[in-house]
């Protein structure tokens, strides 16, 4: 298993958000969490990379990470594209790529990986020493991904990659994410409101609410499970 | 004229030393949204480091470098054991910190050295340069400075960790999502500007000579600067260095004598901080409610 997650409760200050949310995911898969706002689909994926305080057990490639530090975490190879970008607004486009790859000490591999990057990207090689927040909403998604995958991850999480995107280039987007994790195996963790779009993508989903995963199963279950459509997928 | 000409150029000398630890307030302000008051002390007391080495018959330049590294370290040391532990505390307690900080550096100092003004040596020879207008010693500051510039844009604009404070500094969630160690970066942000203000000690010592009450007058021309550029500004503050240097030996030569002098840096403070709070470099931060 690359990711597992077993009875994780976490919270802020005195408002729990998790209420033991158990939860696996293979190696090179895409795994989509599904759920209406305020279920905790956010929080999961904060608690994965320790950005949250958490009981339970979550392990990566069969290694307890619970009490590890945010940035030791990234370092395993876990790539957060956080819930609104993350992106280093001051810094440019390139400035920001190169710091996706600091924890890296591979320097060949990572350049290899910036022309990769831009390869997929090619918006983003035109703007490379532009200030990254003169970016547009949707060149900015595309940033964050490919800042996370200059860390080379075995797995991302993805939160909400679709927001405030144009359908045309979400689903350019996803198309590229599909291609990453072909090519390079990279594992997904996707957090998203458009539950036909992900569901597309993911081999497997679950669905949360206030805290519980209540449904589980590979993609084309829950797209023809009754409530996951009438929920989440609106027919 | 040539009276002007010598006060612009004295000016700019002391202005560098003015940039130089505005540079050091603006670095840990950038970081931590908080104006070390203690900057000024701690460049007195690695001052004091200099003058011991000096006296025991260290050659200058040689105990210049290693100043610079024992400050560096004291910065980073006072981060990890000082600072740290207030990081989530409220902006007062920090500080109260800051100040208890300046108050315990002084007292040290003075405890240490006594209050007895010291002559502090320049390593920079004797006789002026450009004729009468500039003596060596603030011909050489002004070079100094502009090395300890250059070498810091440099270093942050061209190297991986550089890079790296930088964004420890502007976004810490996302800089530990890519694996930044974020309280190392704010610990060598504090070991930087240690070393650039035992520079600037170093090199107003020979004017103002030394003792534990030096860099009281700098730090409040520092933060005059500081605010001129902008706080957040290290550019605006190199330039509101200068600017400050000069105007004030202009103004305390020509217009208010030298009494006033320090009066210049107040009024400056004040003037900015009701005409253009963000400075006339800084960026203006607007939050949407």
């Amino acid at each position: 298993m690359l990711l597992e997650l077993k009875g994780v409760h976490a919270g802020y200050g005195a408002t729990r958000v998790l209420h033991g949310i158990d939860f696996a995911m293979g190696e090179r898969s895409i795994s989509a969490l599904l759920g209406a706002n305020g279920a905790g689909k956010t929080t999961t994926l904060r608690a994965i990379c320790g950005m949250v305080r958490t009981q339970g057990e979550i392990r990566f490639g069969g290694e307890d990470i619970r009490h590890r530090k945010t940035e030791d975490i990234a370092r395993l190879g876990i790539a957060h594209v956080p819930d609104g970008r993350g992106t280093f607004l001051h810094l440019t486009t390139e400035e920001n790529l190169r710091l996706g790859a600091y924890a890296r000490k591979d320097k060949p591999a990572v350049a290899r990986d910036l022309e990769r990057v831009y390869g997929y990207f090619p918006r983003l090689y035109e703007r490379r020493r532009q200030q990254a927040g003169t970016l547009s909403g949707g060149e900015q998604q595309m940033l964050a991904v490919s800042r996370a995958l200059m860390l080379a991850p075995k797995l991302m999480l993805l939160d909400e990659p679709s927001f405030g995107l144009a359908p045309l280039v979400v689903r350019e987007l996803f198309g590229i994410l599909r291609t990453i994790n072909a090519e390079a195996g990279v594992g997904m963790l996707l957090v998203e409101q458009n539950a036909a779009m992900a569901l597309e993508l993911a081999d497997q989903g679950c669905v949360i609410e206030t805290g519980r995963v209540v449904l589980s199963g590979s993609a084309k279950d829950l797209k023809q499970d009754d409530a996951v459509r009438r929920s989440y997928l609106g027919y | 004229m040539d009276a002007l000409l010598h006060q612009v150029l004295a000016g700019l000398a002391t202005g560098g030393i003015y940039a130089s630890l505005a540079l050091a307030l603006v670095m840990i302000y950038q970081a931590t949204h908080l104006v070390n008051f203690a900057q000024g002390e701690l460049a007195m007391f690695t001052t004091y480091i200099a003058w011991s080495l000096i006296n025991a018959g260290m050659p200058y330049w040689a105990a210049f470098f290693l100043t610079v590294a024992i400050a560096f370290v004291l910065g980073v040391v006072i981060e990890r054991v000082v600072i740290r532990p207030v990081e989530r505390a409220p902006v007062l307690a920090v500080v109260v910190v800051f100040i208890a900080l300046l108050l315990i550096f002084n007292s040290v100092t003075g405890w240490i050295y006594t209050y007895t003004i010291k002559q502090f040596p320049s390593p920079f020879p004797e006789q002026p340069i450009l004729g009468r207008y500039l003596s060596s010693h603030e011909a050489g500051a002004i070079g100094v400075t502009l090395v300890v510039l250059a070498l810091l844009y440099a270093f942050f604009r061209f190297t991986p960790l550089g890079l790296a404070m930088r964004a420890a500094a502007q976004n810490p969630e996302s800089s530990r999502l890519v694996g930044i160690r974020v309280g190392w970066m704010l610990a060598l942000g504090w070991g930087l500007a240690a070393a650039i203000g035992s520079v600037a000690g170093m090199m107003v010592a020979p004017i103002v000579y030394l003792d534990p009450n030096m860099m009281g007058g700098v730090l409040l021309y520092a933060f005059a600067a500081a605010l001129v550029g902008g706080i957040d500004n290290p550019w605006g503050a190199v330039a509101g260095g200068f600017l400050v240097g000069v105007l004030e030996n202009v103004l305390g030569a020509f217009v208010i004598g030298n009494e006033l002098k320090l009066s210049v840096a107040l009024v400056i403070i004040v003037g900015v901080l009701l005409v253009k709070p963000s400075g006339f470099f800084g960026r203006v931060q607007v939050t949407r409610v």
